[in-house]
């Protein structure tokens, strides 16, 4: 178990403030947040990287605060891997090796394993020079790994990654973290990664964490309205409401259930939202009349942008809805969408 | 083919001025001598000791900027703090200050009304005229050399892979000696050219704190001065010479050990 508590660095153009983690041991946690939230600072700090203006890290309720990052038990991976270039691929997984005394046979065996579960055996006399983009995260991966590490910190390992390759490597850490007893943790700007590998995550904005939790509670419920646009919640309203009825402006939104007293918010994904000519008669209770503004060609979806008595809402449609639709700037619509995609927070 | 512009033609021809301008007394220099002259004055025994001082108090003085200069260069290239561009300027002091200072502001400190010179010559170590003289003052000049060419290695090193090894259990000992140098070991040898380059063309500073023993430079002044041009032109053509021929070497060392990776 990592306990971060009451965490705080300066680094004079940016603050880490009041960070408070708890990740469960062996779990895979995920850190999340836009560029220059501050992720990699504290994977630094965790790893001892990185001095602590105030605030304590445990690990196994063992205070490690000041302890050296070699004495940390805590390995981690770069998203530029940061392979050493004047060694082969087999000195760079052993290279952790001098300073551990790890029985040489189990060393040996240790590496095979990791070696035949990274598919690297074609690999280990080569120079980082000459792999390619995913061979070398398989490579640091196996680095990390080979001093069996208590934690293992990911800093964004599939950003520097060629998409063919991203499938692999997301293959190979869920593989990794089944069969080895460390503790995963991840930072990325990418929320689609983290579901899938992560059982918990915290959301960090500016220097502070803003949700933390199970990682589908936070998709499902963000607690606020940045959390919820990181989500992809693209369509966040302030509201008030009344029973099960929520206003923005002068629209009425029906709602699921009765929302909790301290809801000020309310956010709808844009795939929940259906764009149709004519009224929709079906279980969606909230169907509401429009106006296209703007249609955004995003690769394989279009953001349909539909105003609705003075209200944006965006919604997501595919290549083939939008020609069956005949969707055009101006064109009269009807917003539609469930009670029960409506999230209130 | 394109016609090129009058720019070309400037550049092209401010290049082939100062070409010449290096080349043509260099060239005139080392072929004027004859070659039995050559001949003979390698079987002066004097020049030969001369160059062979120049030699090794170069070679010594790029040993001690080794030995103190790299921990330093190393502070600078991966710390950042106030004060830190005062402290680069203090290195790059020798490189402005005019050379016969260098050699006055250094046999001030080692004279007997200074405790510094005091507590050498209780410790028996003499300045003034001595080769301990002439490697100070080789060093004083060397360092800046050293230090910047040092210091741009170990700052194209990236502080990630420092920070993997440390996190792979190395002490930050172990990670300078096994990722840091094998990594900016070229820019060492460089530094290490430069800073004995730099040394063994020094004149001025050396001239006021140790005539004697003769270093190159001291000797060539004095043939000069003594007998005219003819006469110090062959113990410049080895000088040079030697020098190339060494500083070749270190270079194709280097080169041979670059192309091994």
């Amino acid at each position: 178990m990592i306990i971060v508590k009451n965490l705080y660095i300066d680094l004079s153009h940016f603050h880490l403030v009041d960070i408070n983690l708890e990740i469960r041991e062996n779990g895979f946690f995920a850190l999340m947040g836009p560029t220059g939230a501050g992720k990699t600072v504290l994977l630094e700090a965790i790893a001892g990287l990185l001095p602590l203006n105030k605030g304590r890290i445990l690990i196994n309720d063992k205070d490690i605060t000041d302890r050296p990052p070699e004495k940390r038990g805590i390995s981690i991976v770069y998203q530029d891997h940061a392979l050493f270039p004047h060694m082969t691929v087999k000195e760079n997984i052993t290279y952790g090796l001098h300073f551990h005394n790890i029985d040489k046979n189990k060393a040996e065996k240790h590496l095979e394993d990791l070696i035949s579960l990274l598919n690297l055996s074609h690999l280990t006399r080569r120079l980082p020079v000459n792999l390619s983009g995913g061979e070398k995260q398989r490579v640091a991966l196996a680095r990390a790994l080979m001093i069996d590490p208590k934690i293992i910190l990911l800093d964004e390992p599939f950003s520097a990654l060629d998409p063919s390759f991203k499938e692999d490597v997301l293959n190979s850490l869920r593989n990794l973290h089944q069969t080895s007893s460390a503790t995963f943790l991840m930072v990325t700007h990418d929320f689609s990664d983290a579901l899938f590998l992560a059982d918990r995550a915290a959301v960090i904005n500016k220097g502070r964490i803003e949700q933390i939790g199970d990682i589908k509670d936070i998709f499902q419920r963000p607690r606020t309205p940045f959390v919820a646009d990181f989500m992809g919640m693209k369509n966040i309203f302030p509201a008030s409401f009344n029973g099960k009825t929520a206003l923005i402006d002068r629209i009425p939104i029906e709602l699921a259930n009765n929302p909790d007293m301290r809801c000020r918010y309310i956010a709808i994904r844009p795939e929940d939202i259906v764009i149709s000519r004519e009224k929709m008669v079906s279980s969606m209770r909230n169907s509401l009349r429009g106006k296209i503004t703007n249609v955004i060609d995003q690769g394989f979806t279009y953001e349909v942008h539909a105003d609705v008595m003075g209200v944006m809402f965006k919604a997501l449609i595919t290549r083939n809805a939008l020609i069956q639709l005949d969707v055009q700037k101006n064109a009269e619509i009807f917003v539609s969408f469930k009670a029960s995609s409506v999230h209130c927070f | 083919m394109k016609k090129k512009e009058p720019f070309f033609w400037i550049t092209l021809s401010c290049g082939a001025i100062i070409m010449a301008f290096i080349l043509i007394p260099l060239i005139e220099m080392m072929t004027a001598p004859s070659f039995s002259m050559l001949k003979e004055t390698l079987k002066d025994k004097d020049v030969m000791r001369s160059i062979w001082l120049s030699i090794y108090a170069s070679g010594s003085a790029a040993m001690i900027c080794l030995i103190f200069g790299t921990p330093l260069a190393y502070f600078l290239a991966r710390t950042d703090f106030k004060g830190k561009r005062f402290v680069e300027s203090i290195i790059d002091l020798p490189i402005v200050i005019p050379h016969p200072v260098i050699g006055i502001a250094i046999l001030s400190v080692a004279g007997r009304n200074h405790p510094i010179g005091q507590l050498l010559s209780e410790l028996g170590i003499r300045i003034m005229g001595s080769v301990t003289g002439i490697i100070t003052v080789l060093t004083f000049v060397g360092l800046p050399f050293y230090i910047n060419a040092v210091k741009d290695g170990f700052e194209g090193v990236s502080q990630r892979l420092e920070k993997v090894s440390r996190s792979l259990g190395a002490s930050m000992f172990s990670t300078f000696f096994r990722i840091t140098l094998p990594l900016a070991w070229r820019s060492v040898v460089v530094g290490f050219i430069m800073c004995s380059a730099r040394a063994i063309s020094e004149f001025g500073a050396v001239v006021i704190v140790a005539y004697h023993p003769m270093i190159a430079p001291v000797m060539i002044y004095e043939r000069f001065e003594g007998y005219g041009l003819k006469y110090s032109q062959p113990v410049a053509v080895w000088l040079v010479g030697i020098c190339l021929l060494l500083f070749l070497v270190l270079r194709l060392l280097t080169l041979s050990k670059t192309k091994e990776r």
